[in-house]
């Protein structure tokens, strides 16, 4: 190793994955400058280049996850921009989308401003927020789209609050097509979902919680293609839990609808069968649902139906999750297990092969909102991601970078891990 | 099969937590509690312990039968009500349970309106805790005296068929019993409005019968146990009104004519008469209702006996 310059930088000996260069080298080569990715070094350069030996690892794109909460602004007691994006640095993430429902929201451009602000001094991978559709995220009238465009945000949403109101969604989509803004639809009918804690099914009636039907998610993701259809205009839809959702934008896909589709890491794995005891770790939304979900939404994410995997990262305080059970917030602190939970999931369950579980944490989310991430490409920022896809670990909460415990999936055991991650060529994660 | 004689749980939270024997065993402790149910013949197995009844949602019966059961057994008793607790001021169940504890307490009898709350008091507690009903999850002495009351009048569960009547959706009463009754080996069918009995019913418990026809759901069987149509509970959505109930589902006499010969008529009370039944039916010879009354006491009494017996000091 030779550190005379540290804007050049050398990664040697990994099996490089970058799917949105169709590339997978066995032992491929690296070569980074000044923080970003170049097709080679001069002689020169290369002896005075930093040399990385990544023999037996993975180097792929730095993931992007479309749906994530950090806590700030307001709830620095949940999470923050320095904990949050450590926690995303740890789980392999270089681009996190934040979802607006902050306090005080963010449905105005001093916030996002905020934002900015707060993620330039504390960030450590690269924050985008995306701000609300409507006003308070309320559904009841239009938040001023424009402005939070110009200010920054990447996408418009009202997160779990939904949009109950189609005339206001279909408004939105069109005033939204002006700015080139995606519109990131939670899909729940909150109607048919009051009360509700988890999802409507057998474990449900035997644990005495109100069901949280797959119809309440079903009808907005129906509404959302038909609208999106209707309006021509770019329409995401957030964290699929149910097998008719997969359908029906299978469906909308075929007929060349401009929607496309993420799912958490989470509901590829568990079930409703997790709530047996009440944890509240386990208390989502969307809820985790039955066997016949969680396949129907792996052959999702194998078909290209849904182009990508989120964290969903929720966080909240132990006192916030320690109480009875209707009591407790929906969500879970996943940043730093959400890779990891995929590839049980996905590749080490044999579903799909690697490269095609990191196209979907990288060149997916990234196609979503038009972002210039999740390449290797020539020119682009070097954010990378060095992957033991050998490693097996067992996640502790002792060990958790996220300033909330709030993971279902601790003591479970893992078979890949993130070793290092990289943001503009500068480390932001290294294993301990 | 081997009779069970001790019991190593110190709370009850449930019948899906109760093996059949320890169901037996119970039921042999509340049979030897019936004497001292007799005005002016208390017991002292309880005496110098404390029982707390933490109602967190309102309740006079149940709370009334377990005050009266800790007291034939010589326990202090103090009652917690909503309205009084701390917890309207912002503290957190297992802070309020903490300091419950803290005072020296020997058991918590809890009532809540959500489901899981016992279990998760239980499992914070070393005190005993004992599940007065937690929102749509269980209420297991209601379905240990409703079983207790069955083998009274009938013997045994073998080749019984319970008809259990009416909101099983949102009720712990129906859930404890599909339990309990399955447990013991009597039949259960589930009956009322398809929105309160809804088909799923039949995954979550294989075991039952689903059944929206009164008359197949009363031709056969041996007890029929109405629910009482909780307004609290029910949203507008589930059922039209309660006329159009009682002229569906409601028991009368007639209907009640095609009960077998020697069929019970039970109800875990409080009453709506006039609505899930006509009081001709709940005062008339079928009605077992205040006889679950009276053994709730004992059957109660057991449960605290058994629990706080179960902590060793």
């Amino acid at each position: 190793m030779n550190p005379n310059d540290s804007s050049l930088l050398v990664i040697r000996g990994a099996r490089v994955i970058d799917p949105s260069l169709q590339r997978d080298e066995a032992k491929g080569e690296v070569f980074i400058k000044e923080g970003v990715f170049v097709e080679r070094l001069t002689p020169t350069e290369l002896t005075q280049a930093k040399v990385i030996d990544a023999s037996g690892l993975v180097l792929a794109p730095g993931f992007i996850d479309l749906n994530c909460r950090l806590g700030e602004p307001g709830h620095s007691a949940r999470e923050t921009f320095r904990t949050g994006t450590q926690a995303a640095a740890a789980g392999g993430f270089t681009t996190v989308v934040t979802m607006p429902n902050s306090t005080p929201p963010a449905d105005n451009v001093g916030t996002i401003q905020l934002i900015h602000e707060l993620c330039k001094r504390d960030a450590v991978v690269r924050v985008l927020p995306a701000g609300t559709l409507t006003k308070l995220h309320e559904g009841k009238a239009l938040a001023p789209i424009g402005s939070l465009k110009k200010a920054g945000v990447v996408a418009v949403t009202d997160t779990t609050s939904g949009v109950q109101n189609n005339e206001i969604m279909r408004r939105a989509l069109e005033y939204a097509i002006m700015f080139n803004l995606v519109v990131l639809d939670h899909c729940q009918d909150s109607s048919m979902t009051e009360g509700a804690q988890m999802h409507e099914g057998a474990v449900s009636l035997r644990l005495g919680l109100r069901g949280w039907p797959r119809a309440a998610e079903e009808v907005v993701v129906s509404s959302d293609c038909i609208l999106a259809a209707l309006t021509k205009a770019r329409m995401h839809l957030q964290h699929l839990s149910s097998r008719g959702s997969v359908e029906i934008v299978r469906k909308a896909k075929a007929e060349k609808s401009p929607v496309t589709a993420e799912v958490s890491a989470l509901h590829l794995w568990l079930t409703d069968a997790a709530l047996e005891n009440y944890d509240t770790h386990c208390k989502l939304n969307p809820p985790l649902r039955e066997e016949s979900d969680r396949m129907a939404l792996i052959q999702g994410v194998v078909d290209g139906t849904i182009d990508a995997i989120c964290s969903d990262h929720s966080p909240y305080t132990a006192t916030e999750k320690d109480c009875e059970f209707d009591c407790a917030p929906f969500g879970a602190a996943t940043l730093e297990s959400t890779f990891a939970t995929a590839y049980e999931a996905l590749v080490a369950a044999g579903h799909m092969d690697l490269p095609r579980l990191i196209a979907r944490l990288t060149q997916g989310p990234a196609q979503v909102l038009g972002l210039e991430a999740g390449t290797l490409g020539k020119g682009k920022p070097a954010d990378f991601v060095l992957i033991d896809p050998r490693a097996q670990w067992t996640l502790k909460a002792e060990d958790l970078l996220s300033k909330s415990g709030n993971n279902p999936l601790i003591g479970k055991t893992f078979s890949s891990r993130i070793e290092a991650t990289f943001v503009g060529g500068k480390p932001v994660y290294q294993k301990r | 099969m081997a009779q069970q004689n001790t019991w190593n749980k110190k709370d009850l939270t449930g019948i899906e937590e109760l093996s059949r024997a320890e169901i037996e065993l119970l039921f042999r402790q509340a049979d030897q509690f019936l004497p001292a149910l007799e005005p002016g013949k208390g017991l002292d197995l309880m005496r110098g312990r404390t029982v707390v009844n933490l109602f967190l949602e309102p309740s006079t019966r149940t709370r009334t039968a377990f005050e009266i059961s800790a007291k034939k057994l010589g326990a202090e008793v103090v009652s917690i009500n909503t309205t009084a607790s701390s917890l309207v001021k912002g503290e957190t169940l297992r802070d309020t349970a903490m300091n419950i504890q803290a005072m020296g307490v020997d058991a918590i009898v809890m009532r809540h309106s959500s489901a899981g709350a016992a279990r998760y008091l239980a499992s914070a507690l070393d005190i005993s805790i004992v599940n007065a009903g937690d929102g749509a999850h269980e209420h297991p002495t209601q379905a240990l005296l409703d079983a207790f009351t069955i083998k009274q009048h009938f013997g045994q569960f073998a080749g019984l068929k319970v008809t259990i009547l009416g909101d099983i959706l949102f009720s712990r009463v129906a859930r404890s019993n599909i339990l309990c009754l399955s447990k013991l080996g009597a039949k259960v069918t589930l009956a009322g409005p398809a929105t309160l009995v809804p088909a799923s019913l039949a995954e979550a418990y294989p075991q039952v019968e689903i059944v929206h026809d009164l008359k197949t759901a009363l031709s056969d069987a041996d007890a029929v146990m109405l629910l009482r149509i909780q307004h609290e509970r029910q949203t507008t959505t589930h059922f039209p009104s309660l006329g159009e109930y009682t002229s569906q589902f409601g028991l009368n006499a007639e209907r009640a004519s095609w009960l077998k010969p020697k069929a019970i008529v039970m109800h875990p009370g409080p009453i709506n008469r006039g609505v899930e039944v006509e009081s001709e039916v709940a005062d008339g010879p079928r009605s077992v209702i205040l006889e679950q009354v009276r053994n709730g006491v004992a059957v109660r009494m057991a449960v605290l006996h058994l629990c706080t017996g179960a902590i060793q000091r």
